[in-house]
């Protein structure tokens, strides 16, 4: 019987990156097409470097980034080409309306004009931003301002999202939206890859979940695997084996290496 | 002795305790380990000051207060004094909509109308403060080489600070008045900039118009004007007595500024904090763009190149910030006008004036456009290689700098070839050289920190201005001979390349 490996939307490699102290150590990651993969870590732990190392907003010092199986660093211009990057500060301009914000995006990345704007309709329309089209971003609500963001990271239909943090300081129902846009995304074979402190997102949304601290991996695994990994029950006796919630796993995990180190 | 919490001294501490620490790190770029290089430098600067005071005011160190004396110290006081309430409105507007600690104090129990009378109360410190570093050396030469009379002159400084303070205070309060929050801050700091300019303009344009020079004196030292101004015994001339060391006019001028500070604090303080609500209310207001008719075939070099210029011109604060450089362009394009069918001497003083504010306006558009990118995370994501993104900068730079600059130069070309060519050519040079320093030092900043671009790198600063004066030096010698331009050309590249050579230009960038 012949394998079918699933292609591979992200694979980094010993990746390094040291600014006065390893920020990112070795980290080895693969991340398959369709799937919806959870950075997780503590505070400084190397998750934001590794998406800014990944978004080409970083040069890393070693190791290796493929994106949809082109050298990211060799040719950082095909490899953005299939990527958006979505960070917690929305990235917007203030003087711009959504749709030129849009239009400015579409011309970045050469999408065709007739398909971009039915395309930032389509969007705008989805994220209720459509009243919104031609008022300028500087009154808009930080909800808003991360949903124009959202609305421009799709735009050129990119087949792997790259999200930090960016559900902070979102309202309920600002965040669902952006969680359903993200699952429909996931559904229709995009790849998406986010680092969040709401843990709950982590594990209602993700597939797999990776943990890293130091700079490193340190676990991996949809959250099953992480229990086992994990042993939350027998470790610290937080959890309870098979319904220990995944913040119980996830200090557990990150509490080894701290222990160790 | 410490003070009851919330009381005016308490504030006025507190005050005082942040400004001291905001200067410092102004001075010493945020890197406290500088702070004796930057006392030595500034040591160095007043010493240089005091020596330049010597040769240009020592001749009048024993000057009496006849009339075309009065006439000249009151003329320097106003433009001084203009430039004070400048100042002031930029401050004020500033506490009104800056929000900085405003909620925190807005919200406390304290009272808020002390701590706004101390904070216009500094606003007028502060004004006095910026000007004494450049007034000082001339005083103290003044002192020096004429007697202590001279002293009454640092009591004129103090209280032209305190007017300026109370008259800003008042025009911007009347402004928030009669048009309101929303209108007022871009309003108010445009006024500003206006009234900054407006004096030394207009005693230019009435020597242009009246003498054919774009001396500042030459006006009110004429014998019409001081046939028409009153005699020295006049109420009017009290300042310039003042500062002459008349101490019954120094009393009284001090007297007057002050109680006129203190009815404005009286009167305003305890509402500063309404109208800080109200200018915070008025921030988050809709504004709709006309839209545009569709998504229309682009380059990202086109996409980035419109961004900029939409930004620009949506942004009437930037604007008029940028181009408040261009209002000193009146004068010389009066003389143009002036001299039209005059000889070559008018167009020669024209060059200069051109390239300098070519230089210049290069350099804040430059700015804009390549380090106050709002979104750069964006842009360096953008599948678009790093060079070509800085290109179409500089080409959004180059496009502006031709569109205000083209005109000017036609209508020279109509009326001296020649100069419109060399014009041209310092245009081009002054305004790549500027926009090359800015790329070489550039760095992440917002739009909105744009004023404090001169902060963020002190040697970027010195070496566009110098640039551009070198560039206008060239261009004046070149129209009268190219040959002789070879050593003002010279300089001025050595300015770019020590630029080039000091720049952070190894540091790392974006992959």
């Amino acid at each position: 019987m012949q394998h079918f490996a699933p292609p591979l939307a992200l694979e980094i490699h010993a990746l390094t990156k040291r600014f006065d102290r390893p920020a990112v150590d070795g980290l080895n990651l693969t991340v398959r097409c369709g799937e919806f993969y959870a950075l997780l870590g503590p505070n400084g732990a190397g998750k934001t470097t590794t998406l800014r190392m990944i978004a080409g907003l970083l040069r890393p010092d070693a190791g290796s980034i493929r994106v949809a199986g082109v050298d990211a660093l060799a040719d950082p211009v095909a490899a953005k080409q299939v990527m958006a990057w979505i960070s917690d500060e929305p990235m917007i301009y203030d003087k711009l309306t959504p749709l030129e914000y849009l239009e400015f995006i579409a011309g970045l990345w050469r999408v065709e004009p007739a398909q971009a704007r039915s395309r930032a309709q389509e969007l705008l329309d989805w994220l209720d931003l459509l009243p919104h089209a031609h008022e300028r971003c500087e009154g808009f609500s930080k909800g808003m301002r991360q949903k124009v963001a959202l609305a421009g990271a799709l735009v050129h239909d990119p087949r792997l999202i790259i999200l930090d943090e960016p559900l902070t300081g979102l309202d309920a129902g600002s965040a669902r939206q952006v969680k359903s846009v993200l699952r429909e995304r996931v559904g229709a074979g995009g790849t998406v890859i986010m680092t969040t402190h709401i843990l709950e997102v982590a594990e209602r949304m993700a597939d797999r979940i990776g943990v890293i601290a130091h700079g490193r991996l340190i676990a991996e695994g949809t959250l099953d695997e992480l229990r086992r990994k994990a042993g939350t029950d027998a470790a610290g006796g937080v959890g309870t084996g098979n319904d220990a919630s995944l913040e119980d796993t996830f200090l557990a995990l990150v509490a080894a290496p701290a222990e160790a180190a | 002795m410490i003070a009851r919490p919330g009381s005016a001294v308490w504030f006025a501490a507190h005050e005082w305790r942040l400004a001291r620490r905001d200067w410092l790190a102004m001075i010493t770029a945020g890197r406290p380990e500088r702070l004796r290089r930057a006392v030595f430098a500034i040591a160095i600067f007043v010493i240089f000051l005091h020596v330049v005071a010597y040769w240009t005011v020592g001749r009048y160190a024993a000057a009496g207060p006849d009339q075309p004396t009065l006439a000249a110290v009151t003329a320097t006081m106003l433009l001084s004094w203009f430039l004070m309430i400048s100042q002031a409105m930029e401050s004020t507007t500033r506490a009104f909509y800056s929000r900085s600690d405003l909620d925190l104090i807005l919200a406390s129990p304290a009272a808020v109308a002390r701590l706004f009378a101390v904070r216009i109360a500094t606003v007028a410190l502060s004004v006095a403060m910026m000007a004494l570093p450049l007034g000082a050396p001339f005083i103290d030469m003044l002192i020096v080489l004429g007697g202590w009379r001279w002293a009454g002159a640092y009591g004129v400084v103090a209280a032209m600070a305190a007017a300026a303070t109370a008259l800003a205070v008042g025009l911007t309060v009347a402004l928030f008045r009669v048009i309101g929050a929303k209108r007022t801050r871009f309003v108010a700091q445009v006024v500003a900039a206006v009234i900054g300019a407006a004096f030394v303009i207009g005693l230019q344009v009435a020597a242009i118009l009246s003498y054919g020079t774009v001396s500042r004196l030459s006006v009110v030292q004429s014998r019409s004007a001081l046939a028409l101004a009153p005699d020295a015994a006049s109420i009017v001339w009290w300042p310039a007595r003042a500062a002459l060391g008349d101490a019954t006019a120094l009393v009284g001028v001090l007297g007057l500024s002050l109680v006129l500070l203190g009815a404005v604090i009286a009167m305003v303080a305890s509402r500063f904090g309404e109208y800080a609500v109200t200018a915070a209310s008025a921030g988050a207001s809709k504004v709709q763009a006309r839209p545009t008719g569709g998504f229309r075939p682009t380059s990202p070099r086109r996409a980035l190149r419109r961004k900029e210029w939409a930004l620009l011109r949506r942004d009437p604060w930037l604007v008029s910030q940028t181009a408040m450089q261009m209002l000193y362009l009146i004068p010389p394009a009066l003389l143009l006008w002036r001299s039209f069918t005059a000889s070559d001497g008018a167009y020669q003083l024209l060059v200069p004036v051109l390239v300098m504010a070519a230089g210049q306006l290069a350099g804040g558009l430059a700015w804009l456009a390549i380090s106050g990118e709002d979104a750069p995370d964006l842009v360096a994501a953008a599948p678009v290689p790093p060079r070509y993104i800085v290109q179409a900068k500089i080409e959004a730079v180059v496009g502006v700098i031709a569109v205000v600059f083209a005109p000017l130069v036609a209508v020279l070309a109509v009326a001296s070839p020649w100069h419109a060519l060399v014009s041209f050519a310092g245009i081009a040079l002054a305004a790549a050289a500027a926009t090359a320093i800015q790329l070489w030092f550039r760095s992440q900043a917002k739009r909105s920190q744009f004023r404090r671009r001169q902060v963020s790198s002190r040697l970027a600063t010195f070496a566009e201005a110098f640039s551009s004066i070198g560039w206008a030096a060239t261009a004046t010698v070149a129209a009268a001979s190219v040959v002789l331009a070879v050593a003002p050309a010279s300089l001025a590249l050595l300015v770019v390349a020590g630029a080039w050579f000091m720049s952070p230009r190894s540091a790392p960038r974006a992959a």
